[in-house]
């Protein structure tokens, strides 16, 4: 008989406590994200679609044109074409499109860019109907970058 | 007799009876949303208006502008009338409920029974919800619920009987009457003359969850096993009307424990303080809502109960206790009184 009382002061002190903690929790601060309004920044090693660096010092991208990437590319997703132009040494870039739609991530063309001009950028926000709009223009990207 | 203006007395109060019972299940809901969302760290509701204000509104312009499906093979008229039937017994009650000494429609001498009386008529419309809606977890779930209130009837109305002995009467008004004087001549204190007055709040609140169907007692719809219980195949507002008429008794719930319990619409600060110490609908309110937050507060703390410990709790535990309570306290009436 002493059992069944104990049982149900027991119950009743641990049902005030369940709800002390419920109330506590009531206070205190969201930590849900609201996506589309809030968003947390990508991990550094995150691998997006490969970007061309823009070097602080020229405002401009380092790249070379030697085809290195194009060549390393397993899945031909790259197409560069470089110009020898006037007064200039070595030839100037200008073209480089990227096809993200067979890309598979590899890294092959970083690891094989000998000036290091080329990195993984931190986009996943990507989301289309239309293939095509996964075909990018490196350059102009890179223009408009600030 | 001047029927003239009891008419139109009759028709400003229906009006705004149906219309607190309304507001008060829209923003229940709302209250209810953003209190489990906080609890467990999320936001709720906050798109359609500040803090997700004016969602209870969006909901509703939903809910009635749906169509009312009737499914083949329903028993028709127990299907259409069942959701009235939660709603029209709920309004009824609020005729008796003194929010304070003036605000009351009518001032019954057996308030008290006809509040439990059409209460338990609720049962009655979701078991022929559950029956007429021909779907074997509505089934299951009317079952739940009517032997679910008749377990839990029993100790309610020992514990009912109990506070009338103690006050002497079934008039809501005398019954807060009775409690006068501070806070310390409350039913709900020991200090009142009765000591065993906690254990019959706690009993009494307990009861009321059960019957309103409230978790951690919300068998009727356990959305894991049952679905959505007795109102599966209801839509637009009448599955409205099921839920409205559920915060509906939720409050009714409330305000019949502030009025047996916390001393209705008295102070519980002494009246000489200003404002907080004067007695009047505000406290009756303030008392009602701290009671149905913690109804809220239930529902998102504790988990549901299995159907055999429900009655057991009943059987065994609430309904003893609420004899030797009611026995005990009759014998106290008597050595004091």
């Amino acid at each position: 008989m002493a059992g069944y009382f104990t049982n149900i002061l027991g119950g009743a002190k641990s049902l005030v406590v369940g709800l002390s903690i419920t109330q506590r929790q009531f206070f205190k601060k969201p930590i849900t994200l609201q996506y589309p309004w809030e968003s947390l920044e990508m991990t550094p090693r995150y691998r997006g679609h490969i970007q061309l660096i823009k070097n602080a010092e020229s405002g401009t991208h380092q790249c070379i044109s030697c085809g290195m990437c194009e060549k390393s590319c397993p899945s031909d997703c790259i197409t560069i074409k470089g110009e020898k132009q006037e007064g200039v040494k070595g030839k100037v870039l200008v073209k480089y499109e990227l096809d993200f739609t067979k890309c598979s991530l590899c890294g092959q063309c970083i690891a094989n860019c000998k000036p290091g001009a080329i990195e993984f950028s931190r986009e996943y926000n990507l989301a289309s109907t239309r293939k095509e709009d996964f075909h990018y223009d490196l350059l102009k990207r890179l223009k408009e970058q600030k | 007799m001047d029927l003239g203006i009891n008419v139109f007395e009759m028709v400003i109060y229906l009006v705004g009876f149906i219309a607190f019972a309304a507001a008060n299940a829209a923003y229940l809901v709302w209250v209810e949303r953003k209190g489990a969302a906080h609890i467990q760290r999320r936001t709720g509701p906050k798109e359609v208006g500040p803090y997700g204000l004016l969602q209870p509104l969006a909901d509703g312009a939903k809910l009635m502008s749906k169509q009312f499906i009737i499914p083949a093979g329903v028993d028709r008229p127990l299907f259409i009338l069942a959701p009235i039937l939660t709603m029209v017994p709920a309004i009824m009650i609020f005729v008796t409920i003194p929010f304070s000494e003036t605000i009351l429609a009518r001032d019954f001498n057996i308030g008290l029974l006809m509040i439990l009386a059409f209460a338990s008529v609720n049962v009655l419309a979701l078991l022929m919800g559950g029956w007429a809606s021909r779907n074997k977890y509505a089934v299951i779930s009317a079952a739940r619920v009517v032997s679910q209130n008749i377990a839990y009837e029993i100790p309610m109305l020992i514990i009912v009987i109990t506070i009338v002995l103690i006050s002497g009467s079934m008039n809501l008004t005398e019954i807060v009457a009775g409690q006068a004087g501070g806070i310390l001549h409350w039913n709900l204190l020991p200090t009142n003359g009765n000591f065993l007055g906690p254990i019959t709040f706690i009993i009494f609140f307990i009861c009321s969850l059960a019957e309103t169907n409230r978790a951690p007692f919300d068998l009727g719809e356990a959305e894991s096993e049952l679905i959505a219980g007795f109102h599966t195949e209801y839509s637009s507002m009448g599955f409205g009307l099921f839920f409205m008429g559920e915060y509906a008794n939720i409050v009714i719930a409330a305000a019949l424990t502030t009025i047996l319990f916390l001393g209705g619409w008295y102070s519980p600060l002494p009246e000489s303080i200003p404002y907080a110490g004067a007695s009047s609908v505000v406290w009756f309110l303030v008392k009602m809502y701290l009671l149905i937050w913690l109804v809220v507060l239930i529902r998102w703390t504790y988990p549901r109960v299995t159907l055999w410990s429900l009655l057991n709790l009943s059987w065994k535990i609430l309904i003893p206790f609420s004899l030797f309570n009611l026995l005990a306290s009759a014998g106290l009436v008597k050595l004091l009184g």
